[in-house]
């Protein structure tokens, strides 16, 4: 092949604060071909997109695009350049027909209708050569998500863009829909177009790529030709060999049940099923750790069990007390038997920004008579409680009356670990316990959530990070796409075949 | 290095910025005031004479002043669960009728010191029912509080028209307002000024407030719920429900302005007694940093201007009513909409430490 490539990328590096997200990535991707960029979550595969789309700016390294040399300010360039993103979470108007969406940013003369009326003539030439057929006047709350992604494809090539990023497109997808997704990127290629798939499922990258990259840990760890490989292959370096952390902890004698959750199911607004028909036991003094590509409903499982979410039907006992699933969630009515929850995002949801420490360390906990001897908050004793956490938990600056939103991410992670762990719970639910905190901090979470099992507290772990799953747990369950698919003894299991069940191929 | 919009040192924040603003607003008013052919300085000192020249004087513009409390601490308790009240106007409104039918209907058998109290708790009660249907309506039914409560402005003010012209009307009288309270049902006020006990009440609102937001636990999940409705979802709180508490509280003390007036000034029900006091809360709780002292320091210069703008008035035929209007705008503009205005400057001024 003598035309120069369609993309070029050379030693691109991105950092944000200490983390290289992004390191020294180099690649090089054909022009008319499918490529997959496959890894973990937090691999840098969308940082690596973004950069080339002109989100991001790398700190280091060149672009080009068809062999020249190219500046990404912003996506406008990206755009000039021709290359549109198709972005997971769909960007469009839902009060807004189809056409109205299409042409919007790119509506042409002062007259929407002139515009309106060329755009029609283009996009049913480009429906028609790529097999992208849509309902131009429906309005855009009334398609299907298969359909909005056709618009937002549309949209794009409109834009006449020749190289393609869709980020994770099958996330919301059914397979059906999915399947002919792929028949539109086959006729994509075959047009000339390339077009760069960044997702997780080995499925899709199987079944739809030219050539895939495989992303590890900000780096670039392996690119194959599609046909020479193969998921088995694909999924041992993506998880690649990380050495285990090494966590003292004694086996263990599970105790009595403490949380059986039957046939969950949740469905969102779409109809999507987000739980489908899930079991799950938790007993007394054993850590059980969920193990999964994100999305694949551990966030809602945890807002299920923790009462902040109420499930479409099944049914949930906690502590021999069974709740009624058609009430709304009730997350305080949880604390009070005995229920902790670190949520997964605690500077979303675990915390107030402009709350003092103090009163960040007893939210969720504000009612509570030690807290309200009469009709006041007790705030010296709110405060001591914050100092006592801080201190137990190494918060720094120990300051309870400096404000939530002034402690570094990594502080205030661990005060909201914190003030859940010191509440001594009977079930504790931990979302990814260290995301964003340091390695010090990694081993002492690890070991406080031991210790809670010691005391004989059940504790259940929903992590992305597979070693933690496999070091800290004592029980392992996969989930995949709204359901356990499997569990594994953490003692001695093949990560390779961990990987597969994570990716969804066959337990 | 480019200024950052970075936090300002407190002390910058709570006076400086405020007190930048008020100046900025003056010296506008005063380039208006010399087109209009009036010498500024002279302009100035006639407000401030009429505002705190004369006991007289102090005495309306405290009056003023307990009005613009009781809306100012209306919008910020709303403000600080999320809610926007603007229907403070109406709600001032219906807690009028509240308190004015209470007495009405007791004035002549009860004493008043056990009147009062029941007609500021009447006051209290439909000024809140008033705001607990936006309230309603927003969190059982997502109609957006801004647009509802500002309805209810009208709906307010229709329906005080017809009560006074249909219902309420004196037996005989040719004018749309109810007959005269008995004395049980006024306040004791200052002699020879429209000063009440009302500002007694104002200012125990302000403890209460303050004891309220930061010293309850409800105080506290209302703030949780302000600043982060996600995390007091987490924390177990009912949103709903705070919403509606929230409101309801918020429409209490807007109800109050129907107390200093009704009870404390007119001594009967009549039209359109909330006079733009509802509306001008936002200014005074955005200026009062939705802070009980800053709301009280804000009320006391909207008062100030009030009671001096109308003296003013009064004095220079150049100067009109519409133009004293004028002068609360720009200081409304200046301390509400461009506040920010000067933080660029002040934050380069003023580096913070750390």
């Amino acid at each position: 092949m003598t035309a120069p490539p369609a993309i070029e990328l050379s030693s691109i590096e991105k950092s944000f604060g200490t983390v290289r997200a992004v390191r020294g990535v180099s690649l090089r991707i054909e022009a008319g071909t499918i490529a997959g960029i496959i890894g973990e979550n937090g691999a840098g595969k969308s940082t690596l997109m973004s950069i080339l789309f002109g989100l991001y700016h790398a700190d280091n390294g060149e672009i080009r695009i068809g062999g020249v040399p190219v500046r990404m300010e912003s996506p406008h360039d990206a755009i000039a350049h021709g290359i549109g993103m198709v972005h997971q979470h769909f960007m469009l108007i839902d009060s807004f027909t189809v056409l109205e969406n299409l042409v919007l940013g790119v509506e042409g003369g002062f007259l929407l209708s002139d515009g309106m009326a060329k755009a029609r003539a283009e996009v049913e030439r480009l429906s028609g050569e790529y097999g992208l057929s849509v309902n131009l006047d429906a309005r855009v709350s009334d398609l299907s998500v298969g359909e909005q992604q056709r618009v937002e494809i549309l949209k794009v090539l409109l834009r006449g863009a020749r190289i393609l990023i869709l980020d994770e497109p099958s996330a919301v997808l059914t397979p059906q829909e999915t399947d002919r997704l792929f028949l539109v990127l086959a006729a994509l290629r075959e047009r000339g177009v390339t077009v760069i798939l960044i997702t997780h499922k080995l499925r899709e990258i199987m079944a739809a790529t030219d050539r895939v990259f495989v992303m590890r840990q900000g780096e670039l760890v392996a690119e194959r030709r599609t046909v020479e490989t193969d998921p088995h292959e694909l999924a041992e370096l993506m998880v690649g060999r990380k050495v285990r952390l090494q966590i003292d902890k004694t086996p263990t004698h599970a105790g009595s049940v403490v949380l059986r959750a039957e046939h969950l199911r949740l469905v969102d607004g779409r109809g999507v099923p987000l739980l489908d028909d899930l079991d799950l036991e938790l007993r007394a003094r054993e850590i059980v750790a969920i193990a999964g590509v994100s999305g694949n409903g551990q966030t809602e499982l945890l807002q299920v069990l923790a009462g902040m979410r109420a499930p479409t039907s099944g049914s949930l006992t906690v502590c021999d007390r069974t709740f009624d699933i058609r009430r709304p969630g009730d997350p305080a009515g949880r604390r009070a038997i005995g229920l902790a929850h670190v949520p997964e995002d605690r500077l979303r949801q675990g915390l107030v920004a402009p709350f003092q420490a103090a009163e960040t360390s007893i939210l969720g906990y504000q009612d509570e008579p030690r807290f309200n001897p009469r009709y006041f908050l007790d705030r010296p004793t709110i405060g001591r409680h914050c100092r006592d956490l801080m201190e137990r938990f190494d918060v720094r600056p120990r300051l309870p009356r400096l404000r939530s939103s002034q402690f570094s991410g990594g502080n205030q992670q661990k005060l909201v670990l914190a003030r859940e762990m010191a509440q001594e719970p009977k079930v504790l639910l931990v979302g990814q316990p260290t995301r964003g905190v340091d390695i010090g901090a990694i081993e002492f979470i690890h070991r406080e959530l031991v210790k809670a099992r010691d005391r004989g507290c059940a504790v259940l772990v929903v992590s992305v990070e597979l070693d933690e799953v496999l070091s800290l747990a004592d029980r392992v369950l996969v989930m995949f796409a709204g359901r356990i698919v499997g569990e594994v003894e953490p003692a001695g299991t093949d990560e390779r075949r961990l990987g597969l069940m994570m990716a969804g191929a066959g337990a | 290095m480019r200024p950052t919009r970075g936090p300002l040192p407190r002390w910058a924040e709570i006076l400086l910025l405020p007190l930048i603003n008020i100046a900025l607003a003056f010296l506008v008013v005063g380039i208006i005031v010399r087109i209009i052919g009036v010498d500024p300085f002279h302009a100035l000192d006639r407000l401030v004479l009429g505002a705190v020249g004369s006991p007289e004087s102090i005495g309306y513009t405290l009056y003023y002043a307990t009005n613009f409390i009781f809306t100012g601490l209306a919008v910020a308790v709303a403000f600080h669960g999320g809610l926007f009240n603007i229907g403070g106007e109406g709600q001032a409104y219906i807690g009028g009728l509240g308190c004015g039918l209470a007495i009405l209907a007791f004035d002549r058998y009860l004493p008043g010191w056990l009147m009062a109290p029941i007609a500021i708790a009447a006051a209290a009660l439909f000024g809140a029912a008033w705001a607990a249907v936006p309230a309603w309506l927003q969190a059982w039914r997502g109609s957006h509080i801004v647009i509802t409560t500002i309805m209810f402005n009208f709906v307010a003010s229709a329906l005080m028209v017809y009560l006074l012209v249909n219902v309420l009307i004196a037996p005989g009288s040719m004018t749309p307002q109810s007959r005269d309270f008995a004395p049980s049902g006024e306040l004791p006020a200052l002699q020879g000024s429209a000063l009440n006990l009302s500002i007694l009440l104002a200012l125990a609102c302000c403890v209460l407030v303050w004891l309220f937001l930061w010293h309850t636990r409800w105080g506290y999940a209302l703030r949780a719920m302000g600043h982060n409705p996600e995390a007091a979802h987490y924390a177990g709180t009912d949103l709903k429900r705070m919403t509606l508490l929230g409101m309801c509280l918020s429409g209490a003390l807007a109800g109050f302005v129907g107390v200093n007036e009704l009870m404390g000034v007119h001594h009967r029900i009549v039209l359109d007694f909330p006079a733009g006091y509802g509306f001008a809360g936002i200014a005074v709780a955005l200026m009062g940093r939705n802070h009980p002292l800053g709301v009280v320091f804000a009320a006391l210069l909207f008062g100030a201007l009030q009671q001096g703008g109308a003296e003013l008035a009064f004095d220079e035929p150049a100067i009109t009513r519409e133009m004293v209007v004028v002068i609360q705008g720009l200081v409304i503009l200046f301390s509400g909409a461009l506040e920010h205005l000067p933080r660029p400057w002040l934050a380069v001024l003023l580096p913070r430490r750390g």
